[in-house]
């Protein structure tokens, strides 16, 4: 019978897939654990976040439950992979809060807000907030802009430091030695799977089974628009910052800059993208969800449709006296999700990205 | 429901692969098609939800398989398995008429997978459906329900209604509650009656008690029980099942594939009692796996061991359960419950006879035997001598049965008196031993039950439109 302890009970699950290998056309989980005779906790961990929960396995399984083996691999893997999150990162501090994930991102949004509104409390005239502003500069007539930067650069510098330990460490205990990562054809070729998310496509079969049986390419469709979404904000975010700290032009930007341009197209994508992974999750078959999965990632996807959605409402609406409001509750939102990145949902894309490089080392050394 | 007014024109009694089949093809001919599945919705499918691959013949290279497989050679197989019993008129019909199965297959939702490594030497003549048996049935009833063919779960057809030689419905019992439903034509794809305990101890005594049933609880065959009293005309031995080996700490039933061992080549088998008792090197995959089911039946108590080596370990694919483990033979013999002296007399008395002259390859029927031992082991014969060594307990895992019922080529049911019923027709396991009486091909469950379930659904219509 299935075991209680989760790497146990997916170790279980496992070999009763290992014994089947109904499932080995899916996707490269089944093929990928095929290579293993017998499984070891770091084997569950690189499986699991190889996984990129797209279900037709839980529908063609006839051990699935009520069956008394009670194989459910998208369920066990979503437990393993928000565990994966916290076991890695450091600091571990927050180990104990991955369970309440959700909550952890909604209080750290809330300290944000309160850290803006206190720094415009203080440094400067609050009734600015609603007084229109206009021209170079305007952003930093309501907050500072050491403020705004200050804070950026050493959240992303703690986010860089706490994701690159997880790194090293999921890598060590998953694979192995640290140079195995620096083979240029695996990082190449997993890059390809993660950018195209190739594994949401179905391989041979024809897309997710998402929100319920079916194969459907919606959720791969969404992920895309979300991700690359997320790419091209990061791009505008950086060409600002040469604009504004190297070339030493002050934001906001006009509508047909870079900055402007890339933040537009990219706020759009992942406004939509969330939005439509949302409506689908709330739609999606309980059966091979994982409930606490499931909150953490509406959570990220409201905070960060959120901070989408303000920021283009701040394009849109920077010549009114809605600009401050917005850009207070745009700073929070975008701060609240770098702060939790390493232990949160958008900590998945690295340990995804690791285990893509892993199976493309293995798939090429044993086909 | 229950008066004559209410006639449908197709019942169809079973949802597994040849009932699914059938109510499809009936649903293309006619308008009112009732499919009845007797288990709960989340364990349909009969025992075709345990399936993975279908065997068919196909001239010219195709995506599906990993070479060419012709009709004659199909049925070449099926004669060297079947031996003379075979019908042939509807073997040879089945065979023709399963070249197109996979095209068939896959305008009703079906979906394949890359031909197999080869681990199952079946990657040139059998097609692979992505994600197995489940996924079959699954596409299947969408297709069905797509289609508007109406499907009733935990529905158990007790009897038929019989008026000479035409049937007009069924007795149906559903929620406790009894019914008879009027149709045109039936259908009968409810399989054999493996999963009848009852019924298998008619033929196997107590024994059957320590039998594991591989496959769904659901397989009981009552629409078979009520066909042969009402006068149908059987078919295959009534007293043989296919049995292989399996792990014996399966459940009772549907353990399905995961509790299959294929370690028996690669050491000794043992019965209770510490003794050999067959040639465990005699033949390779398929036909070992089909014969030690009957085997292990036979032996004190249904139960065997099968030990081997670290050298082993890896040789053969895992199973859903661990071996046991020891350092030393009277360990192994303490940790699988048995004597452990007379076990390590066994393993010595083997070891002394390995020839060890061969060259050892699990891939070929090797020259590695054993020399003056009774039973001999006659290929992959290597001392049992590095720890830690490994035991398996093993059962016979029944798969099917193969007492069923005579069928025409429209697949209509033949009665003993020598006429077949007007209406009432047969596809799937419950016709099987019309062609296959003993034996066992792998895939060909499959073939037989989508070719007469084509048939069958086919006919049904035809007959219920005129």
């Amino acid at each position: 019978m299935p075991p209680d302890d989760l790497v146990e009970k997916a170790i279980w699950q496992l070999e009763v897939c290992n014994a089947c290998r109904y499932c080995e056309g899916y996707c490269a989980v089944f093929p990928a654990m095929e290579r293993r005779q017998r499984l070891t906790e770091p084997d569950v961990y690189y499986l699991a976040n190889l996984c990129h929960d797209c279900r037709p396995c839980y529908y063609a399984c006839m051990y699935a439950p009520p069956h008394e083996f009670a194989v459910n691999i998208p369920q066990t893997f979503s437990e393993v992979r928000r565990r994966t999150y916290s076991r890695y990162a450091l600091p571990g501090g927050f180990t104990g809060l991955t369970g309440t994930n959700f909550r952890l991102l909604a209080m750290v949004a809330a300290l944000s807000l309160l850290f803006f509104g206190a720094v415009v409390a203080l440094t400067s005239d609050p009734a600015g907030i609603f007084s229109v502003h206009d021209g170079p500069g305007a952003f930093e007539e309501v907050i500072p802009y050491a403020a705004m930067f200050l804070p950026a650069v050493l959240m992303a510098l703690y986010a860089v430091v706490a994701i690159v330990i997880g790194v090293v460490r999921f890598w060590g205990e998953t694979r192995g030695p640290l140079r195995d990562l620096f083979d240029l054809r695996a990082l190449v070729g997993a890059g390809a799977d993660a950018l195209t998310v190739r594994f949401m496509q179905g391989g041979e079969d024809n897309g997710c089974y998402y929100p319920g049986e079916g194969a459907s390419k919606s959720r791969w469709l969404l992920h895309l628009l979300v991700f690359w979404g997320f790419i091209f904000a990061f791009i505008a975010t950086s060409i600002a910052f040469v604009y504004q700290d190297i070339l030493g032009t002050p934001a906001p930007y006009p509508i047909l800059s870079l900055p402007v341009m890339f933040g537009s197209v990219g706020g759009i994508g992942m406004i939509v993208g969330a939005t439509g992974l949302v409506y689908l999750k709330w739609r999606s078959d309980p059966a091979p969800s994982d409930q606490v999965s499931a909150a953490m990632d509406y959570s990220f996807l409201a905070v960060l449709d959120l901070a989408a959605i303000t920021g283009m409402l701040l394009l849109g609406l920077r010549g009114t006296p809605a600009m401050g409001s917005l850009l207070i509750i745009h700073l929070a939102m975008v701060f609240a999700l770098f702060v939790t990145a390493p232990y949160g949902k958008l900590a998945h894309f690295v340990y995804r990205y690791l285990a893509l490089v892993q199976n493309r080392i293995e798939a090429r050394q044993q086909p | 429901m229950g008066s004559q007014k209410d006639m449908l024109d197709v019942i169809v009694v079973g949802a597994g692969n040849a009932g699914l089949v059938a109510a499809i093809s009936a649903k293309h001919h006619a308008a009112r098609v009732l499919l009845l599945e007797r288990s709960p919705e989340w364990i349909r499918g009969g025992n075709s939800r345990h399936t993975r691959d279908i065997r068919y013949p196909h001239g010219a290279e195709d995506p599906y398989t990993a070479g060419v497989y012709s009709e004659e050679e199909l049925l070449d197989d099926l004669l060297r398995v079947g031996g003379s019993r075979v019908n042939m008129e509807l073997a040879r019909l089945c065979v023709r008429e399963s070249a197109n199965v996979v095209s068939w297959m896959s305008e009703h939702g079906v979906k394949w997978q890359q031909p197999l490594k080869g681990t199952l030497h079946l990657s040139r003549t059998n097609g692979f459906f992505l994600g197995g048996g489940k996924a079959l049935v699954n596409a299947y009833f969408k297709t069905a329900q797509r289609m508007g063919v109406e499907v009733r779960y935990e529905a158990s057809v007790e009897e038929l209604i019989i008026d000479g030689q035409s049937v007009r419905g069924v007795i149906v019992e559903r929620h406790g509650e009894r019914r008879t439903l009027w149709a045109r034509a039936v259908i009968l794809a409810s399989g054999g009656f493996e999963a009848n305990v009852e019924w298998l101890r008619e033929c196997w005594g107590t024994a059957v008690d320590n039998f594991v049933v591989r496959g769904t609880p659901y397989n009981d065959g009552r629409p078979l029980a009520a066909l042969l009293r009402a006068g149908a005309m059987p078919v295959g031995d009534p007293k043989a099942a296919h049995a292989v080996s399996v792990d014996a700490r399966a459940p009772k039933f549907d353990g399905g594939i995961v509790t299959r061992l294929d370690s028996i080549p690669f050491g000794i088998v043992v019965n209770k009692h510490c003794q050999r008792f067959y040639d465990e090197g005699e033949e390779i995959w398929p036909k070992r796996y089909a014969i030690w089911g009957g085997l292990i039946a036979e032996q004190p108590d249904q139960i065997a061991y099968s030990i081997f080596d670290s050298r082993m370990l890896g040789e053969f694919l895992p199973s859903l359960y661990r071996p046991f483990q020891a350092q030393t033979f009277p360990e192994l013999a303490a940790a699988l419950g048995l004597d452990a002296e007379a076990l390590t007399a066994t393993l010595e008395e083997y070891n002394r006879h390995v020839s060890r002259e061969g060259s050892f390859n699990p891939a070929i029927l090797d020259n590695c035997s054993t020399r003056g031992l009774d039973p001999p082991k006659t290929h992959w014969a290597m001392p049992i001598e590095v720890p830690p060594f490994y035991g398996y307990p093993l059962r016979p895992g029944i798969t099917f049965t193969y007492l069923g019922l005579a069928v025409d080529e429209t697949t209509r049911v033949q009665m003993r008196a020598g006429a077949p019923f007007a209406n009432l027709y047969a596809a799937g396991e419950i016709m099987s031993g019309n062609i296959l009486t003993r034996g066992y091909l792998g895939g060909f469950g499959l073939t037989i039950g989508t070719v007469f379930g084509r048939i069958a659904g086919k006919e049904a219509a035809k007959h219920a439109a005129r």
